[in-house]
């Protein structure tokens, strides 16, 4: 098998853009923050408690959309934490966002423990089924590869899209843009910079919770510890590297799911002669390089980490 | 209105008294959790305090834990102190273990008063070269470390899983992903008999006080500060901003790197995936409770460790998730940044935003 046989298989690119569906909450949350100005190193932590909560609902009865709901509310809710340290207060973003993480992590961890005490193997729900959509999921190529996913995969490229139509073309989205490169002036326009912050923080932290939730609710089917694996860490790189553009976050994404997914087939082919580990390490290490690949050229939001404190230059 | 005014000087006393409120805040909150769960509020406390604290073995268990815990919190102190931030003690603490096996299980015969420091020194060395690729990334590229170092953690394992699975694995162990053990010559000495407590303690200790005479005494350190007040001001002043910064990168990587060759080498014998309980994360907490001041780190390591070892007992005892243990000293990271802020402003009561 060639490598362009893989590349031309159309399960292919439905298993790319499966994995690349967290990465695509988690990008299009980052994105959000950091044009307000935020960066929100919440994120791994966030997304792990959207997992857990996003599982738990379901496993308690409350169904699969309840459980993208619970996720969201869960991520909301870190996301007014995070807002309250880094924009009310003004602290440190890189060491509040990381604080954020622990205790999103922690309190995750305990409350699975909590809800199940002692269960040697994590209880498993029934996840979103693949769609079959009338006709759309019968066109050729792009019927297999967008439309037989799942629900939740489709509703991340609509969050980007969103994010997108959003950011460029409407009022509000104007003002965070500006908020993240000059709050000054957008407080003397009268719009609150730190409530426009906050709010950003706030949406932004609840996409990447429904990253999270994917991982439960439709990538697998149960909640397993250290299961978000850094992909919230990889998506900050992906932000560096999509230069904070929502289009290109998308496709930032997409591109590491089918490398990933490509790894994954090669370790099917290659397996046995190369450590197993050698492959996992790969999309850290493509993440690393998409970060100083982006960084080189990076034009970063003015004002990404400097926290606005009114009445002060 | 609550207005929050810059004060000129800190009170020495209000910068103790912050980390301390900030420890017992987050012990208050824990309440909140452990009813969450059903348990006896008052017995998990005490239960806790007496598994810390209790017993000789208990207060040598909880200085056998704040060992690795001090030498991450110096690494993310020392870097944080010019804004370099190092989140990757993690990974450079599985980075020093594995060099200590390298050099310690049997590649090296040597007596142990020149195994031991060599072991210790491969780790530090270790732990400092896989700082460098981040610190140059940021220094040349302007990539933010916090991500590559974070990263770099989940490669590092990997590399420790590969490495214990494969080369490096102990043809004894029975199957089990297990390093071979050190040879005894490169064993740190115990300190106190039949208890975990190891000689790596002294060097954590000599670590913090060197640390300590750097940053105050040295022009090194004044670097290293003034850099970290103001980058634009450091330069302007003419000092090295770009090789301060890979400096103390390299000092920082070396403290989490000797924190890995010390378990390895004090605690374990031999390397496993398990070997950190989350040490290089812990001690950013260690860190930030220690206002940055790499003697203050002792202290801080020691209130971590006590609330990690109490927890493990609390949990044995009555049930409760030792999980709890993490979100103590999450909430307590939290608690000391707000209160952090009181050593910074004055919280003034005014009437309105006209008032001065």
């Amino acid at each position: 098998m060639s490598v362009l046989d893989i590349l031309l298989t159309l399960p292919f690119w439905t298993a790319a853009l499966r994995i690349a569906t967290p990465l695509i909450f988690g990008v299009a949350g980052a994105v959000l923050c950091e044009r307000a100005g935020v960066l929100n190193l919440g994120i791994e932590g966030i997304m792990t408690a959207g997992a857990m909560t996003g599982w738990l609902a379901v496993h308690l009865g409350a169904g699969l959309w309840g459980g993208v709901l619970a996720a969201a509310l869960t991520g909301a809710l870190l996301g007014l934490l995070l807002a309250g340290l880094t924009v009310t207060l003004g602290l440190s973003q890189h060491v509040s966002g990381l604080a954020v993480t622990l205790l999103a992590t922690s309190a995750a961890y305990f409350g699975y423990r909590l809800a199940l005490p002692g269960a040697e193997t994590p209880p498993r729900i029934v996840p979103f089924a693949p769609l079959a959509l009338p006709l759309l999921s019968d066109l050729p190529v792009l019927g297999p590869v967008l439309f037989r996913q799942t629900a939740l995969t489709l509703l991340a490229l609509g969050a980007i899209a969103g994010l997108a139509l959003f950011l460029a073309r409407t009022p509000l989205g104007l003002a965070l843009r500006a908020v993240g490169e000059n709050p000054a002036a957008v407080e003397a326009q009268g719009i609150d910079v730190h409530r426009l912050r906050a709010g950003a923080v706030v949406a932004g932290s609840a996409l990447m919770a429904l990253g999270g939730a994917f991982l439960t609710l439709s990538a697998f089917n149960a909640f397993f510890f250290e299961m978000v694996a850094g992909r919230g860490w990889i998506c900050i790189a992906l932000t560096v590297f999509a230069g904070w553009r929502p289009g290109k976050a998308l496709l930032g994404a997409v591109l590491f799911g089918a490398f990933d997914a490509f790894q994954v087939r090669l370790q099917q082919v290659a397996g046995g002669a190369v450590p197993g580990q050698v492959f996992l390490m790969l999309p850290y290490l493509l993440s690393i390089a998409a970060l100083l690949a982006g960084a080189r050229n990076a034009r970063a939001p003015k004002a990404l980490m400097v926290p606005f404190i009114r009445g002060e230059r | 209105m609550i207005r929050l005014q810059p004060r000129t000087e800190t009170p020495a006393l209000l910068r103790l008294a912050v980390p301390v409120a900030a420890a017992l805040v987050a012990l208050a909150l824990a309440a909140l959790p452990l009813a969450l769960a059903g348990a006896p509020v008052l017995r998990a406390y005490a239960s806790m305090a007496q598994g810390a604290l209790g017993s000789r073995f208990a207060l040598t268990e909880v200085v056998t834990r704040a060992t690795p815990l001090i030498l991450t919190g110096l690494a993310a102190a020392v870097a944080f102190r010019a804004r370099l931030y190092n989140i990757g003690a993690e990974g450079q603490l599985y980075a020093g273990a594995l060099a200590a096996v390298a050099v310690g299980a049997g590649a090296v015969a040597a007596p142990p008063a020149l195994l031991v420091p060599l072991v210790l020194l491969a780790g530090a060395l270790a732990g400092a070269a896989l700082m460098l690729g981040p610190t140059l990334a940021r220094v040349l590229l302007g990539a933010d470390e916090v991500v590559t170092t974070l990263l770099l953690n989940f490669v590092v394992l990997l590399l420790v899983q590969m490495m214990i699975e494969g080369p490096m694995k102990d043809p004894m162990s029975l199957g089990w992903p297990q390093s071979e053990p050190l040879a005894d010559a490169a064993l740190l000495p115990k300190l106190v008999e039949r208890t975990r407590l190891h000689a790596g303690l002294l060097v954590a200790l000599a670590a913090a006080l060197l640390t300590h005479l750097l940053l105050a005494r040295t022009v090194a350190g004044f670097a290293i500060r003034a850099v970290g007040a103001s980058s634009p001001a450091a330069r302007f002043a003419g000092l090295p901003v770009a090789g301060t910064l890979v400096g103390v990168g390299a000092l920082s990587g070396a403290l989490a790197g000797l924190a890995g060759a010390g378990e390895v080498a004090g605690v374990k014998g031999f390397l496993a995936a398990d070997l950190s309980p989350g040490y290089g994360y812990a001690g950013i907490v260690v860190a930030m409770l220690a206002g940055l001041s790499p003697l203050g780190t002792v202290a801080a390591a020691l209130f971590v460790a006590a609330v990690f070892v109490g927890a493990d007992s609390m949990s044995r005892a009555i049930g409760v998730s030792s999980y709890i243990a993490n979100l103590i000293v999450a909430m307590a990271l939290i608690a000391v940044l707000v209160a952090g802020l009181l050593t910074r402003y004055h919280v003034r009561l005014a009437p309105g935003p006209a008032a001065r």
